[in-house]
């Protein structure tokens, strides 16, 4: 009898002390990093701290490889095994608010005020996810190099014009130092070409997408700006200032840091390392090629998943990973650009005289996020094959038109998106 | 005419001087891969302008392999390819070779219709069919230790079952079946031999290149699936070692580390083919109609 009692006090103290772990809902979370140690490492701390930091909630990760990624939530998506937080590229999430992957964030956007824009994901009018950085691309030069040319160093502020930039080219393919003037990275041809040339694009005038309708592509992308862009787009191949799309895969990574190219169009996710091996680099602002200077915009962030029964637990978590010492975090982890002004001020590089801090000035000046339409995933395919063939001599005025064509067909074939 | 011998020791020489050729650039990209997984990617990219590519030079160590075992769990991608290509393999050579005696040697209403049926399936990409494949095994029930399931996503049963019947491989065993002496299994059905012992005793041990062949065709499309496991598996625990690729594609790909995997999920292919070469020799050697 009495060992009985013993038994159901144990039992009982057992219970208790189990409840709260009992009590927590479990939320289920993909992530793009598969792969990469440090993201992996952060955000596995952040899902820690918040796992132990209330008794409601308990967050499980999963990650996957990032090329295949988007394929993987389309299956799970289709096959209704999607997770309560979901992971999506910043110009992607509308195609998946438009069908149905994601739910607009249970959170007022106030909350996240002081965020850069790109950072932010809206669409039709509705905050549906928040990135916990940014990205953003500049010209890499060195500081020797613009000096020999008798280069003016280009600033926010007064970036270089169109000619300015062409004869900072013309004087560094006349110097004979270099293999090329410039490296764009052409052999990318993934999502590279629309997050990195579409800016110069619509700094001559032209867009991807005509913005005010999001129904065509007809006078943005072969209107008289878009043909000047071509043609522009093509003299850097015809005129030997570029390799063109059979690029050399290495060059992003050693073209620059080597000398082969006087200049690159890169991104700060190569800062650090360039940092390293190279002095006097420096991170100059897009060219004005009349309509203002550009960058993308726009990077990976969290969202809520159409299917999660539990959305308010999962804005939880989104707002607890947004505080900005986990912004600071991952920038100093992974290079990126924090999202806020005071995450950026705790970081060893993008705060007040850092070495990156013109990354961020970048981001909040020139940033345009790319086109804010579920359409934009067979936009940015449609883009980046018309540059490619420009690159390679097809016709500018047949290609943008054909680009046209095929986005407003597009466009069409899927209802208009959903654009009123 | 007389055959010169000198001539002769000339002509033997060129020849095999063209087959070293030949066989040298098939066998480059593989001394490319193993030799790069040593080097430091700054040295692997600076290499890849010269022959210096093919050589293991310069600063040559480990790294690479123990930076792969860090950012992926190689071993766990490694395993689970090679138990879901293993098990595959072995019921597919079951399966099929059964459907194909079948369609072989058994008479029976609508065989040939259905033959043509099966082979037929050879012209399905299998892209056209994945989303209703998917669909499917998404919703089909399964009996567990712990009860009844709806779905099988994410379990090596999503990668094996649907791949343990091909067109491919049954035709495979029809066409060798069809070639075996008629009077070896009229014999043993005349000596009361069932159909199962016909099968078993008879037919499957003068099948060693058949199996030989269709076990490493199965082998090569198990092994280097890619799109069924995207999409099918979310878990990590269950993935095999080509979506396991992915993890060494970053902003920035360490391209030494890449070499390194590929190097090492390389290996149970290797391993695979040198053991059934020599099981497909010795059944060349083991087999035939005794006179």
């Amino acid at each position: 009898m009495k060992l009985t009692k013993h038994l159901a006090g144990v039992v009982i103290a057992s219970t208790c002390l189990c409840a709260p772990a009992l009590a927590q809902t479990k939320l289920t979370m993909w992530y793009h990093g598969a792969g990469n140690e440090v993201e992996s490492r952060i955000l596995n701390q952040i899902i820690s701290d918040f796992n132990t930091s209330q008794s409601d909630w308990t967050v499980t990760i999963e990650s996957f490889p990032e090329k295949s990624y988007n394929d993987s939530v389309a299956a799970a998506a289709l096959a209704g095994n999607l997770p309560d937080i979901l992971d999506v590229d910043g110009p992607v999430m509308p195609n998946w608010a438009w069908a149905g992957y994601l739910q607009p964030l249970p959170i007022d956007e106030s909350e996240f005020a002081d965020f850069l824009p790109g950072a932010k994901g809206v669409w039709d009018g509705k905050l549906y996810s928040v990135g916990l950085w940014e990205a953003a691309v500049a010209l890499f030069a060195r500081q020797s190099t613009l000096d020999e040319l008798g280069l003016r160093t280009p600033t926010l502020d007064k970036p270089w014009s169109r000619e300015e930039f062409m004869a900072a080219l013309d004087a560094a393919k006349a110097s004979g130092k270099y293999e090329f003037a410039l490296d764009l990275g052409m052999n990318d041809q993934a999502e590279w070409y629309s997050y990195a040339f579409s800016p110069f694009l619509q700094s001559f005038g032209g867009d991807i997408v005509d913005r005010s309708t999001y129904k065509t592509a007809e006078g943005a992308l072969n209107g008289e700006a878009a043909q000047a862009f071509g043609k522009w787009w093509q003299s850097l191949f015809t005129g030997g200032y570029a390799p063109g799309t059979s690029e050399d895969p290495a060059d992003q990574q050693t073209g620059f840091i080597g000398g082969k190219f006087a200049f690159q169009w890169n991104g700060n996710w190569r800062a650090v390392a360039t940092m390293e091996a190279v002095d006097d680099v420096v991170f100059l602002p897009a060219p004005d090629f009349g309509a203002g200077n550009k960058i993308g915009a726009g990077s990976w962030q969290f969202g809520v998943s159409a299917k999660s029964k539990h959305p308010e637990g999962a804005a939880e978590f989104i707002k607890f990973a947004a505080q900005d010492k986990y912004l600071a975090a991952f920038s100093d982890g992974i290079g990126l650009i924090p999202p806020t002004p005071s995450a950026a001020q705790m970081t060893k590089n993008y705060k007040e005289g850092g070495p990156l801090a013109v990354f961020f000035d970048l981001s909040k000046a020139q940033a345009l996020v790319r086109p804010v339409t579920p359409g934009y995933v067979v936009q940015a395919k449609v883009f980046t094959k018309a540059l490619a063939d420009i690159a390679n001599g097809a016709d500018v005025a047949d290609t943008l038109d054909a680009a046209v064509d095929e986005i407003d067909a597009d466009i069409e074939s899927n209802g208009g998106y959903g654009h009123r | 005419m007389a055959v010169n011998p000198d001539n002769y020791g000339l002509r033997l020489f060129v020849r095999y001087l063209v087959l070293c050729l030949i066989a040298l650039i098939f066998i480059f990209p593989l001394v490319f891969m193993i030799n790069s997984s040593f080097k430091p990617d700054s040295q692997l990219l600076a290499d890849t302008s010269s022959l210096r590519a093919f050589l293991p030079v310069g600063d040559i160590s480990l790294n690479n392999y123990f930076g792969a075992f860090r950012r992926a769990p190689v071993g766990l991608f490694v395993l689970n390819s090679v138990l879901v290509t293993g098990a595959t393999v072995l019921l597919s050579l079951l399966i099929c070779s059964l459907a194909a005696f079948s369609f072989a040697f058994l008479r029976w209403k609508g065989r040939d219709v259905l033959l043509s049926v099966v082979i037929a399936t050879l012209i399905i990409p299998f892209e056209t069919i994945a989303i209703p494949l998917l669909l499917l095994v998404s919703k089909l029930p399964w009996i567990g230790l712990d009860g009844l399931h709806w779905g099988w996503l994410n379990s090596y049963r999503v990668q094996i079952i649907p791949w343990i019947a091909d067109g491919l491989t049954i035709f495979l065993f029809v066409q060798y079946f069809k070639a075996l002496p008629g009077e070896l299994i009229e014999a043993s059905r005349v000596e009361g031999a069932s159909w199962w012992q016909v099968y078993y005793r008879v037919v499957m041990p003068l099948s060693g290149p058949v199996l030989a062949t269709a076990a490493i065709l199965k082998f090569l499309i198990m092994y280097n699936q890619y799109l069924w496991p995207l999409i099918v598996v979310q878990q990590e625990s269950y993935r095999p070692v080509m979506v396991g690729l992915g993890y060494f594609f970053q902003l920035n790909v360490a391209w030494g580390e890449v070499m390194a995997y590929l190097t090492l999920i390389t290996v149970p292919v290797l391993t695979f083919y040198l053991l059934l070469q020599r099981a497909f020799i010795a059944s060349i050697a083991s087999t035939g109609v005794k006179g």
